[in-house]
């Protein structure tokens, strides 16, 4: 069972959909008591960091989701990926959920060169793949990924980095440490391939439902 | 490297698809989750539905038709006709589309465009505009009404003003050049694209692959969105895009 985490930021029916195409059972909820049934996690989100970041805080999901990602895995998309972050820089500098280290950073929109670009970040962009043995990308090549953000996360730690794309510099597109992920992209909006990384990390959470705490598979 | 999106518009008039005869290999060529599946498995980058219905009845159908494609579709959409409130902005968001573009209500009401950009993000609110040359004033004016109603607005000042509002992408219609299916308005295009920071989606005139490359090229769009042509099958969403590639456009 998977559980998307309901925290009142941005819109969860496409991705319950895409669950629903991968013939996923789901909930979604923001009661840990409920999410606790679950094998696995999405943090999803669109807006502001500190408005999650606040929501989060609230219904006192942030140290519910801090214990978690301990022994299960959690995946965050687009923001939910941002907020796994140490901290961001949009808005008032706020503190994110520390489950990796970096900080989340606004696109210049002036390159080195002086070069002005678009912000935000919008459309389909290619990925290159840093760690291709991650299980997030079992039997995939790089592919374009949708991506729309304003600001990305700069890593204290280049392990943490899976896949990256290249708009006017590196933007991390996939992170982990764990059994902690995120995606600044949109998996439930990029295609096929998009749908087979949720797949994966589908994967990856069923493989994690049948081991025990002490690591052995059904003890 | 970032891809220029190619976007086919459907417009929808009471939860059916109007201009899709053409597709004889579709079950129902009036089913916009039929339509929709058939432009993605072409390659679409992005779909946007165009509500053109008159009525309450017609406006309610459109969210049911909304939850149908983001069942289905694994690529964004964006929905745009007859949203007038942040009411109907959370309605169709809620029901799955990844974008509302706002045209007459954002004129009448600037305001909007913050309140949904506030409530969503910026990237969830596009703002339509509709332009038309005025060779008395010299400069672009914006049109509302589907076209009907001559504003005071200049495009390239109301672009700007959309996009400090909040506005994430402007998807802007050259009246002058729709329908005419002779490219473009480079001008136009190019003069928004550079005042704003924000992507810039040209629509109203393509007649032919060639038509696209100089959106991108000459408008410096970000994006360029056709209708009939597509529709009519003069030309396909896989053959514009393969005619880009080889002219060294960045494509998916």
């Amino acid at each position: 069972m998977i559980g998307i985490v309901d925290y009142g930021m941005g819109n969860l029916y496409s991705l319950s959909q895409a669950l629903k195409r991968l013939e996923q059972s789901y909930i979604i909820s923001d009661d840990p008591s409920e999410l606790d049934t679950t094998d696995g996690l999405i943090l999803p989100g669109v807006g502001a960091f500190k408005d999650a970041m606040g929501l989060l805080n609230e219904k006192h999901l942030s140290d519910y989701l801090k214990r978690y990602a301990q022994t299960k895995p959690l995946l965050g998309i687009c923001l939910g990926m941002q907020l796994l972050f140490d901290e961001s820089e949009e808005g008032v500098l706020t503190g994110g959920l520390g489950l990796i280290p970096g900080r989340v950073v606004r696109f210049a929109g002036v390159s080195d060169n002086g070069v002005r670009y678009k912000v935000p970040h919008m459309g389909w962009n290619t990925l290159t793949f840093v760690d291709a043995q991650s299980p997030l990308l079992l039997g995939l090549k790089p592919d374009y990924a949708y991506f729309v953000h304003s600001y990305y996360a700069e890593l204290k730690n280049r392990d943490t980095l899976i896949a990256a794309a290249d708009y006017y510099g590196e933007v991390p597109a996939i992170v982990g440490m764990g059994h902690v992920f995120g995606t600044q992209f949109h998996p439930e909006k990029s295609g096929t391939f998009g749908q087979a990384l949720l797949k994966n990390y589908l994967r990856l959470v069923s493989q994690k439902g049948d081991t025990c705490s002490c690591g052995e598979e059904k003890c | 490297m970032l891809a220029k999106r190619i976007i086919p518009c459907l417009d929808v008039k009471d939860g059916r698809v109007v201009k899709g005869k053409q597709f004889v290999q579709l079950r129902d060529a009036g089913d916009p989750v039929e339509l929709a599946m058939f432009y993605n498995h072409e390659g679409a980058d992005e779909l946007v539905f165009l509500d053109i219905s008159a009525s309450n009845e017609g406006r309610n159908t459109m969210v049911e038709v909304v939850k149908q494609v983001a069942a289905k579709l694994n690529i964004p959409f964006t929905v745009g006709g007859g949203i007038h409130s942040l009411e109907n902005i959370k309605t169709l968001l809620r029901a799955g589309a990844d974008k509302v573009s706002l045209n007459s209500s954002a004129v009448a009401n600037p305001q909007l465009i913050a309140e949904g950009a506030d409530f969503f993000g910026n990237q969830c609110i596009v703002c339509a505009i509709d332009a038309k040359w005025s060779p008395k004033t010299g400069t672009y004016k914006v049109y509302t009404h589907g076209g009907q109603k001559e504003t005071p607005l200049d495009a390239v000042e109301w672009a700007k003003k959309a996009v400090a509002l909040g506005a994430g992408e402007i998807l802007l219609t050259s009246m002058d050049q729709d329908g005419e299916k002779k490219g473009f308005e480079l001008n136009l295009t190019k003069k928004i694209s550079e005042a704003v920071d924000v992507p810039v989606i040209a629509s109203g005139g393509a007649g032919k692959a060639a038509d696209f490359l100089n959106a991108f090229e000459e408008g410096k769009a970000d994006a360029a969105l056709a209708a009939s042509i597509f529709h009519y099958k003069e030309t396909s969403v896989a053959s514009v895009k393969t005619f880009l590639k080889q002219k060294g456009v960045a494509i998916r």
